[in-house]
């Protein structure tokens, strides 16, 4: 057994895990956090799709141990501590991008790291961007809807922070 | 599934890493970025006894760049490199292909050398590295060895890689002058493994002929099968050349097998249309270059 620290959604948690435990397992029935789905198992479905450090990885392809002392966001750290939705989760329940949800937390990390490194994506980019998640219900129309809905919920608040940090160039 | 058990070892330095492969021999096993690994050890198609973990070894995250080419470092991620724009000026094939490795996701985690290591001839690196003849860096305790590619690629996820060795890195040579690379594939759905592939590799003189045209493909044989085209062509500018003919040679190369996701037939064909695709592409750049 190996004693981990892992800082998940921003609180360290320790652990205690054998050497194969995958990091979806151990997010899962280790520390309780039943957000991140497992379907494939082998890398093909992205349901199980995580933030290490940041970037989207597949958590049934990564070892808990291997990413000892780093940091993860699972799904239920993407809102606000206050439980305000991301922009992300807003536009995947205005647009409809989801039907039975199992799909959704590695859709919801994908296109949230998608919109981070590329704010305004192109068609062809979010379709290159969300190629790797799989979805049995949808038919794809509506989540690509939500990623560019998203886009835009992200672009107006940015928009609103940046008038509210200027007041005196309002002035008409 | 889930991965059968292992010991794990977590090597800081890469003298320990070396050592701890070199103790577990033929059943130890390295962990890179384990986008290719873990899949095996989850669908238990793989149950080494000892699993190195290179993970801490920052050492090995290296990418050095020079005017010779590229030289990437055992623990450098795809998505590293493929955002790197030193890389792109100097070998841009490395990010052409890079893009139809898996997706975005997998590339944030899979390592440019564990794909070389893994040996999968459905695989895009591995043709890359075979038409640049580039090299594998090799070391065990105390020695070290370049391996090139015509020799890496031993067999069906069979690399030159013996027990108890570690890739360290791979050389990827850089594009000389009047020189054009391209890579074309055919797969199902963006992302999967290519039905047939082809990187080519086109180099012109001053008088912008042809004085070289070569491809890798991928897809249709045990290794990536590398077809010197150079006579087909003609010394002969691009724009006469006779890519028919060039593309009737790699077919006639190739063998590929039939297997639920297409038949030789059809792998055979595709090699021909995208190998025409590719060295015209390539010539393309050449002249621009």
């Amino acid at each position: 057994m190996h004693e981990i620290t892992l800082t998940v959604n921003g609180m360290i948690r320790q652990v205690e895990v054998p050497g194969r435990r995958l990091l979806s397992d151990c997010l899962r029935h280790d520390l309780g956090l039943t957000g991140t789905h497992v379907g494939c198992e082998h890398g093909v479905c992205g349901c199980c799709t995580v933030l290490l450090d940041g970037e989207p990885v597949r958590s049934c392809l990564t070892f808990a141990v291997t990413v000892d002392g780093h940091d993860i966001t699972t799904v239920e750290g993407l809102a606000a501590r206050d439980g305000t939705m991301s922009p992300v989760q807003r536009a995947f329940g205005e647009c409809h991008g989801l039907q039975c949800g199992f799909c959704t937390p590695g859709f919801l990390c994908t296109v949230t790291a998608l919109l981070r490194e590329n704010p305004a994506p192109t068609e062809q980019e979010v379709l290159e961007g969300i190629s790797g998640n799989l979805c049995r219900c949808t038919g794809y129309q509506n989540i690509i809807k939500s990623v560019h809905r998203a886009a835009e919920i992200m672009a107006e608040e940015r928009r609103a922070d940046a008038d509210s940090e200027q007041p005196g160039e309002e002035i008409v | 599934m889930k991965p059968p058990p292992f010991d794990y070892h977590a090597p800081r330095s890469l003298g320990e890493a070396l050592d701890a492969l070199a103790e577990a021999g033929e059943h130890g096993k390295v962990l890179a970025g384990g986008q290719s690994l873990i899949p095996m050890l989850n669908m238990r198609l793989a149950a080494p006894a000892h699993l190195v973990d290179i993970n801490r070894l920052s050492e090995l995250a290296t990418l050095d760049v020079g005017p010779d080419g590229v030289r990437v470092g055992a623990l450098a991620r795809h998505a590293q490199v493929e955002r790197s724009e030193r890389v792109a000026a100097v070998q841009p094939l490395l990010r052409e292909a890079l893009r139809l490795v898996a997706h975005p996701v997998i590339r944030n985690r899979g390592t440019v050398v564990g794909s070389l290591a893994h040996a999968d001839p459905a695989a895009e690196l591995p043709a890359v590295l075979a038409l640049l003849g580039g090299s594998v860096r090799l070391a065990r305790p105390g020695v070290t060895r370049d391996v090139p590619a015509a020799d890496f690629f031993v067999g069906p996820l069979e690399s030159a890689v013996e027990s108890g060795e570690l890739a360290v890195s791979a050389f990827f040579p850089a594009l000389l002058p009047r020189s054009g690379t391209a890579f074309r594939e055919v797969a199902r759905r963006h992302g999967d493994y290519a039905l047939a592939g082809i990187a080519a590799l086109v180099r012109l003189d001053d008088d912008l002929r042809i004085t070289s045209a070569t491809v890798a493909c991928v897809s249709v044989g045990p290794v990536p099968v590398v077809v010197d085209v150079t006579a087909a062509c003609g010394h002969r500018p691009p724009a006469t050349a006779d890519w028919a003919s060039a593309a009737w040679a790699v077919q006639d190369r190739v063998d590929p097998e039939t297997d639920i996701h297409a038949t030789a037939d059809y792998r055979r064909h595709l090699t021909g249309v995208l190998a025409e695709q590719a060295l015209r592409d390539a010539a393309r750049e050449a002249t621009g270059a």
